[in-house]
């Protein structure tokens, strides 16, 4: 057997390789290190882990995770050094490299595939853990929704001492709430959907079988629920939002009530997902003991993560991009551009890489239908640029105004000739036709590379 | 002519697509002047006899399959005489399996199917998943789609499949078949939007419908740009990628 190579070493040895990955013109390179890691010493992230004085954190969903996470740290920032994986790198290979450059930081705090968070639990040992929500999402990667909740159940059964800070509004995530942890939810009925989704999947009970009643729904299967058979309801909430005032695609507020006390937040993020996003980050740093002003002054500092909603100057016109990667999700980007003032052009980018999901069925279980009345002109773009443009054609969009496009460059720049100047294009891409579509808009000059940022 | 569709337990088997077929079945019922009126049978609702002209019946995780199961089962006659009338039936994925005679779980466990397919289903070690293209040589077609089961189905000997297998792994990964079909009803596991890019099947189920209705109609071909790009993809990613063994 192979000595093992001193820890330092084997960390500098991959550090240089991110860096010539980079010079070479391959991409981010923000997890060849940690890949590189990965395989020289598996135990080597544990012990990195361990290093970092004030221990780590996890974060996990289906939906929000990385801006979750985002704005946790921007919560956390003024307080501690934080090694964040900010550009979605959320297998155990990104957390090794984010791990890897963060040589001063003292807290980690880690975005987890919802998939790999046994597998990254196990080695980073965090003291926290906050678990949003379980969508349906690219089954062909992930399996059933059942298999995911039973990894998360495993994975919380294995860290008995971890602080856990879960939705309650997910029936699923709701029940692995347990005695010192935090519970958080939604109360507003004002803002809840007059019936459930298509895509809503918890809709029978955990425990019966017998379909939920819901006193509100709010995001997909999200919200307030009971089962009239057995009575499993939503556990009591620790931390609430209330009052909730979403302001089109310019913003949302609401009213945080914790233990700590009552604050009104403001977000410069729209939708009602992200107001559970922020609700999730609220509750994690309190549970960390950030003081409640403190917690409503890093929510609103904060403005996007990496793609998820960006606004980008583009010469005299502006891109928005929502990424869409799942029924759910795209429901929600959908309900927020629509309350925004639906678009007159989007660019919709489908692939159907690995990281997109290679089944592309997922289309056909979004809500797109309110985008369809104002719609002018779709230019569908993508790898499945045609699957899309069906989807739309049989929702109802007269076939006349769509374009199909299946170059990202190219659809890009016809999206744009649709726009006016002074104008905004809306761009919905998937996840690997947002980084294709980042890369594209910075090569051009208009945005900084995720890797030039995080460096 | 108004078509009346049967949907088999939409609330519970509707994941992915499901009511993207439904949505095709509607939109080219009504180009060639013909109405669907869809009818949504749930659990405990009983099945209308002689009055309906199309069945469906989609897909579900295993925890909804599994709800679904019983209950379907108290449906099994009024199904099965309708199909032996003539009536037409698409079953997808989880569906399919609950038309056959049974299937057995990975736990041992033996769900009871209501035997409308010569098939029974077991429960594999590996999921199948990726791309699929089938050679329907009866149609002089070919069928483009995605799968992704643990089952692995397994027809009697002499059922009629729904198709070859060209690419992808089909009812069991070894037989080079997929899918069944009986009469005009077809079972398959290829998921998602199955009729908009294969629209000569949805197609087929529409004329079966008809003739049920005493209507004996050749549809129409409508102009299916889109749907023949979208086929030419899916069939070309199942070439290059569809799963084996």
């Amino acid at each position: 057997m192979r000595p093992p190579l001193p820890l330092a070493l084997e960390a500098a040895a991959v550090r240089a390789a991110g860096t010539l990955s980079r010079l070479a013109g391959r991409g981010g390179g923000t997890t060849l290190p940690g890949k590189l890691l990965w395989k020289l010493d598996p135990g080597a992230i544990d012990a990195l882990a361990r290093r970092l004085p004030q221990g780590s954190v996890a974060v996990s969903a289906t939906n929000g995770k990385t801006t979750t996470a985002a704005m946790a740290a921007e919560i956390l920032r003024p307080h501690v050094r934080v090694a964040h994986n900010d550009s979605g790198a959320n297998l155990v290979s990104g957390v090794a490299s984010t791990l890897l450059r963060a040589r001063d930081a003292e807290l980690g705090l880690f975005e987890v595939d919802e998939g790999a968070l046994p597998e990254v639990t196990r080695r980073l040992r965090p003291k926290a853990l906050l678990l949003g929500n379980l969508f349906r999402d690219q089954l062909d990667r992930y399996g059933e929704l059942e298999i995911v909740a039973a990894r998360w159940r495993a994975a919380v059964a294995d860290l008995p001492e971890a602080l856990l800070v879960v939705s309650g509004d997910d029936p699923q995530v709701g029940s692995l709430a347990r005695a010192g942890g935090c519970v958080f939810g939604l109360d507003d009925p004002r803002v809840a959907r007059p019936s459930l989704q298509h895509a809503a999947d918890s809709k029978y009970c955990i425990r019966c079988g017998t379909p939920y009643l819901y006193a509100a729904a709010y995001v997909g299967h999200l919200g307030d629920y009971r089962c009239p058979n057995c009575g499993h309801a939503r556990p009591m909430l620790d931390v609430v939002a209330r009052d909730v005032e979403l302001h089109g695609l310019d913003g949302a507020s609401f009213t945080l009530t914790a233990a700590e006390g009552e604050t009104r937040v403001a977000l410069a993020l729209p939708g009602l997902y992200n107001v559970y996003n922020a609700l999730g980050a609220a509750s994690l740093a309190l549970a960390l003991g950030v003081p409640l002003e403190d917690v409503r002054d890093g929510l609103g500092r904060f403005s996007a993560a990496f793609g998820r909603f960006e606004r980008i100057t583009v010469g005299d016109r502006r891109l928005l991009m929502l990424l869409i990667k799942n029924p759910a999700g795209a429901n929600e980007a959908t309900r927020t551009l629509v309350e925004g003032g639906a678009p007159a052009v989007a660019v919709i980018a489908l692939n159907d890489a690995i990281a997109d999901g290679r089944d592309v069925s997922w289309i056909w279980d979004v809500d797109f239908e309110p985008l369809l009345a104002g719609l002018d002109r779709l230019v569908a773009t993508g790898t499945r640029a045609a699957e899309l443009a069906l989807r739309f054609a049989y929702g109802g969009l007269d076939r006349g105004r769509i374009e199909i496009v299946p170059s990202l460059e190219a659809a890009l720049d016809r999206g744009l000739e649709l726009t006016p100047p002074g104008g905004e294009l809306t761009l919905l891409p998937t996840y690997t036709a947002m980084l294709a579509l980042r890369r594209i808009v910075a090569g051009r000059g208009y945005v900084t590379n995720y890797w030039e940022r995080a460096a | 002519m108004k078509i009346r569709v049967g949907h088999l337990y939409p609330d519970y088997l509707n994941i992915y697509a499901d009511r993207g077929n439904i949505a095709v079945l509607a939109a080219r019922a009504r180009a060639r002047g013909h109405e669907l009126d869809v009818l949504a049978i749930g659990m405990r609702d009983p099945v209308p006899i002689g009055t309906v002209d199309l069945f469906y019946v989609g897909g579900g995780q295993d925890r909804e399959q599994e709800l679904v199961a019983h209950d379907l089962v108290a449906k099994a006659e009024p199904l099965r005489e309708a199909v032996e009338r003539g009536a037409a039936f698409l079953a997808v994925c989880g569906g399919y399996q609950l038309l056959g005679r049974s299937y057995l779980d990975g736990a041992g466990n033996e769900l009871s199917g209501i035997g409308l397919l010569p098939l029974h289903t077991v429960a594999g070690d590996r999921r199948m998943i990726g791309d699929v293209l089938l050679d329907c040589d009866w149609a002089g077609e070919t069928l483009a789609g995605f799968e992704n089961h643990a089952g692995r189905t397994i027809l009697d000997a002499g059922a009629e499949p729904l198709g070859r297998v060209v690419a992808g792994f089909g009812n069991d990964g070894a037989s080079g078949y997929e899918g069944c079909r009986y009469r005009q009803a077809y079972g398959t596991y290829l998921h998602g939007p199955l009729l908009p890019r294969n629209p000569w099947l949805a197609d087929r189920l529409l004329e079966a419908a008809l003739a049920h209705a005493g209507v004996e109609e050749r549809l129409e071909p409508l102009a299916d740009e889109l749907e023949r790009e979208a086929h030419a993809v899916s069939a070309a990613r199942a070439r290059s990628r569809g799963g084996r063994y």
